[in-house]
């Protein structure tokens, strides 16, 4: 038995020198580091080559935009300090002087130029961050024009997202292009970044950790910007939810922007973790077909019956989004009757009502429509949560009024691609208006029919109503705020009348996190570093 | 012997071949990467430039032969997740998955070799029986679940190990080595541990029966009759003669053990090859998948092939039968 006994002692004396270096580090006091987890490692650090939030999430900490916004999320001057419109064509931005990137060169007008002109390439996934923008001209220094192709009246939102890079810092890496995937070959800007944040990247190991320190010479110090106490950053991704909330419950990691929603109730109960929530800027909802005349996948008699608003009506009233938020949402989330929640610039309370949860109701409006007996369709949904769990639940709720569905879920790869050439009847999708929190974004989206130019890119039912197309292209080139919000509130009432998609819910966003931290939830779901702190 | 070598290595190009055809045809189910790569108001016209770009408008056999001419010179395109050769990716993970699989292995043999003779000699003692029963756990428990106990244990409750990751690494030369840190050395603990539960059970349970088998025959009867020591019969001629059984299980298990890594780096965000396909897969990042797959092919066809040699080494019986077919 000798060698088995002389194995399990070294094994045993090895444990001790081992959890020595458990303890935890007392030395850096004063530095103040968050460590992050999260389930999405960022894709690149290029902030014009994904539109991606994995991505954003550290772009944003360390690249700027022109404007910007405050708690409140209302727009804000940042990089640009004021902006006027020399004519119907032309916006005008001064910038602020003074302003460093992480490399020490000075922030200029060619910075913003070049940024512009990358933003818009063909290989750019930000474009949308400069709808409307033709080009961008320097006038001085620290003058910037923007040509307009056409008018946007929501131009500073879109801007909220326009992230500016360092010319001679691209240029000399060989990353004046976003990431291209035909080059075949890595890209600098994707592993490196050279931004006027508040925070630098000064480690990046893909799947592994991203390190972020605080960028000594940031303006926002100077200028009173400054609401946080971190100086690093580090940010690590955790795929699997339950070792991700065991690395918070250990003290392994600080702050989890994404806990699991059925382990935030266990997550509360623990004296040492705060769980704090709000509203994302999106929508879950369901939606039809609406074009075709039969159903593509489903059986009623060659007809379609989702061109009957009767039957849409019917979806309406069977779908209880009382029992989705309570069961499958386990409270984190609040049921919603528009496209647009309160927060993004159009929203109008008038337009916000959902069709009361009514079986009785929707089996006679089915009956009405002739569909007495029901009918069969499929429900498509990608593989993510929540959308599966809410295609099942909307599954069973219908059939509870006598609609048969049956619910294909498949993986987000292949969903998006399945939805975008119309290859569905009844689907599960949510949209975020986070991006520039204005009606505009979301309402030509779902709303306008679908065009050329990119209008009605989401409305994957091809409903058209010419009202409502009329009211969007109204929109588009108001320039009376409240007038315009006027136009959407028309919009929205026509959509809630004719539902071509039924809303469920937003989404409320619990972020997890050690009391030592203090962070406040962002509509968007990102944390931005400079305004967290710890004790 | 050489004629068996050339033999088994055809065998292994001809499974390949099967691997890479398999991967590569599956793959174009998975979903269409173009569409992820690209910004969703992106024309039809910029898709088909992109296709066409990355090869994805010829006809499927012209896409394999490139595919396999390519890969026999490591050449797995670039990965659309990252951006990054998958070659230089796979290179950069392989250290992390291997340390972790030969961990694995090493505890499962030096602990599971151990508790077999034990469990074998000692069968009625209470020991043995809390040994066995505490086994089938091992065998009954899905990995991932027993990764989670384990972190439950050491990382939330007690705190001494830590639950995710690889620590700090130093690189010796062009492979990152967790094995020099403190902190790389207990990250290792866990997922190791984890991982080695399966293989340590069964390499025990294996030589705890070939134990009792040659323990009754007449060899070692007339062994103890002689007088040699207890050390002498049982690790000098007992162990020996159940070995061959052992290092064919052992061979396969590392295959599975470096297969079913995925699990375990999964549940420990261990950033080995395991962690990058399943992000692959989420991605439809084909060129990783293919590779992946391709690699853990050819890892399994080495590893058979070395424990075939293996066999003529440690047991004599087959070297004198040189007629015989190939293999067992």
């Amino acid at each position: 038995m000798q060698p088995v006994r002389a194995l399990a002692l070294a094994i045993l004396a090895c444990l001790p020198a081992l959890a020595a270096g458990a303890a935890p580090q007392a030395a850096g006091e004063a530095r103040k580091v968050l460590r992050y987890a999260s389930q999405d490692d960022p894709q690149t650090l290029d902030p014009h080559a994904a539109n991606l939030l994995s991505s954003s999430r550290v772009t944003a900490n360390v690249y700027e935009a022109l404007v910007w916004r405050d708690k409140a999320w209302k727009v804000i001057p940042w990089l640009a300090t004021s902006w006027s419109q020399p004519d119907g064509r032309t916006w005008r931005f001064k910038l602020r002087e003074g302003v460093r990137f992480h490399d020490g060169a000075t922030l200029t007008a060619d910075d913003v130029v070049f940024s512009a002109e990358r933003a818009l390439s063909p290989l750019s996934q930000m474009r949308v961050a400069l709808q409307g923008v033709e080009r961008a001209v320097k006038v001085d220094a620290l003058t910037v024009d923007f040509a307009m192709r056409e008018a946007n009246p929501a131009l500073l939102a879109h801007l909220t997202q326009f992230r500016i890079m360092n010319k001679a810092w691209a240029v000399k890496n060989g990353a004046a292009a976003p990431q291209d995937y035909k080059a075949r070959e890595d890209t600098f800007a994707s592993r490196h970044a050279n931004g006027t944040g508040a925070f630098m990247v000064t480690e990046r190991q893909p799947d592994v950790r991203t390190v972020l320190a605080a960028h000594k010479d940031w303006w926002g110090r100077r200028a009173g910007m400054d609401e946080g106490n971190l100086s690093e950053v580090v940010m690590l991704p955790i795929k699997s939810n339950a070792t991700r909330v065991a690395a918070l419950l250990s003290g392994e990691v600080d702050f989890l922007i994404d806990p699991p929603t059925q382990d935030v109730a266990r997550l509360r109960a623990d004296p040492g973790i705060r769980v704090i929530e709000g509203g994302e800027l999106r929508v879950q909802y369901v939606a039809f077909d609406v074009f075709r005349d039969d159903l593509l996948h489903g059986k009623a008699n060659g007809k379609n019956p989702f061109k009957d608003l009767r039957v849409r009506q019917a979806v309406a009233h069977a779908i209880d989004a009382e029992a989705i938020r309570a069961k499958v949402m386990r409270g984190f989330s609040k049921p919603v009757g528009s496209i647009l929640v309160p927060g993004v610039q159009g929203y109008s309370a008038d337009a916000d009502r959902r069709l009361p949860y009514d079986r009785e109701k929707a089996r006679k409006l089915l009956a009405e429509a002739g569909y007495a007996g029901g009918f069969e369709v499929t429900l498509d949904a990608g593989n993510v949560q929540p959308a599966a769990d809410i295609a099942q639940a909307v599954a069973a709720m219908l059939s509870q009024v006598g609609i048969r569905v049956r619910t294909n879920i498949v993986p987000q790869a292949s969903y998006f691609p399945k939805i975008e050439k119309h290859d569905t009847s009844f689907y599960v999708l949510s949209w975020g208006a986070g991006v520039t929190a204005d009606a505009l974004y979301t309402m030509q989206a779902l709303l306008h029919t679908p065009g050329k130019a990119g209008e009605g890119d989401f409305n994957l039912g091809r409903w058209s109503n010419a009202r409502v197309d009329e009211l969007v292209g109204r929109m588009r080139v108001e320039r009376d705020m409240a007038r315009r919000d006027a136009y959407a509130r028309d919009a929205l009432l026509v959509a809630a009348r004719e539902l071509p998609l039924v809303t469920i819910h937003q989404p409320l966003i619990p972020w997890a996190m050690r009391k030592k931290v203090s962070a406040t939830v962002s509509p968007v779901n990102t944390l931005y570093f400079y305004r967290a702190r710890m004790d | 012997m050489i004629a068996f070598v050339v033999r088994r290595l055809l065998q292994g190009v001809f499974v390949m071949l099967v691997v890479g055809f398999i991967a590569f045809s599956l793959f174009n189910f998975v979903g269409d990467p173009v569409s992820l790569m690209l910004p969703p108001e992106a024309t039809q016209a910029d898709r088909q430039e992109m296709r066409v770009s990355l090869g994805l408008d010829k006809p499927f056999h012209v896409q394999f032969a490139t595919f396999v001419a390519n890969a026999t010179q490591g050449n797995f395109g670039i990965s659309l997740r990252l951006g990054r050769p998958v070659s230089t990716l796979l290179v950069e993970r392989l250290p992390a998955t291997l340390e972790l699989a030969i961990a694995a292995a090493v505890l499962g043999l030096f602990v599971g070799i151990p508790l077999g003779v034990f469990t074998a000699l000692k069968r009625d003692s209470w020991t043995s029986r809390a040994i066995l029963t505490t086994s089938l756990i091992g065998v009954s428990l899905p990995n991932f679940l027993i990764g989670i106990f384990l972190i439950l244990i050491f990382a939330v409750w007690l705190g001494v190990l830590p639950s995710f990751g690889r620590g700090d690494t130093v690189m010796v030369g062009p492979w990152s080595t967790g094995l020099l840190t403190t902190s790389g050395l207990r990250a290792l603990i866990l997922p190791s541990v984890t991982l080695a539960f399966f293989p340590l059970t069964l390499v025990m349970r294996l030589v705890r029966s070939e134990m009792l088998e040659v323990l009754r025959t007449d060899y070692i009867k007339f062994a103890r009759a002689r007088g040699l020591t207890d050390n002498a019969v049982n690790f000098g001629h007992a162990l020996k003669n159940t070995l061959v059984p052992v290092i064919t299980i052992t061979g396969l298990q590392l295959g599975g053990i470096i297969a079913f890594a995925i699990i375990t780096e999964t549940v420990f965000q261990w950033p080995g090859m395991g962690l990058l396909f399943i992000q692959a897969v989420q991605f439809a990042d084909i060129p990783v998948m293919a590779a992946y797959l391709c690699l853990i092919g050819l890892i399994f066809v080495v590893i058979n092939l070395v424990v075939d040699i293996l066999y003529y080494v440690v047991d004599p019986r087959l070297r004198l039968d040189r007629g015989g077919a190939g293999g067992h």
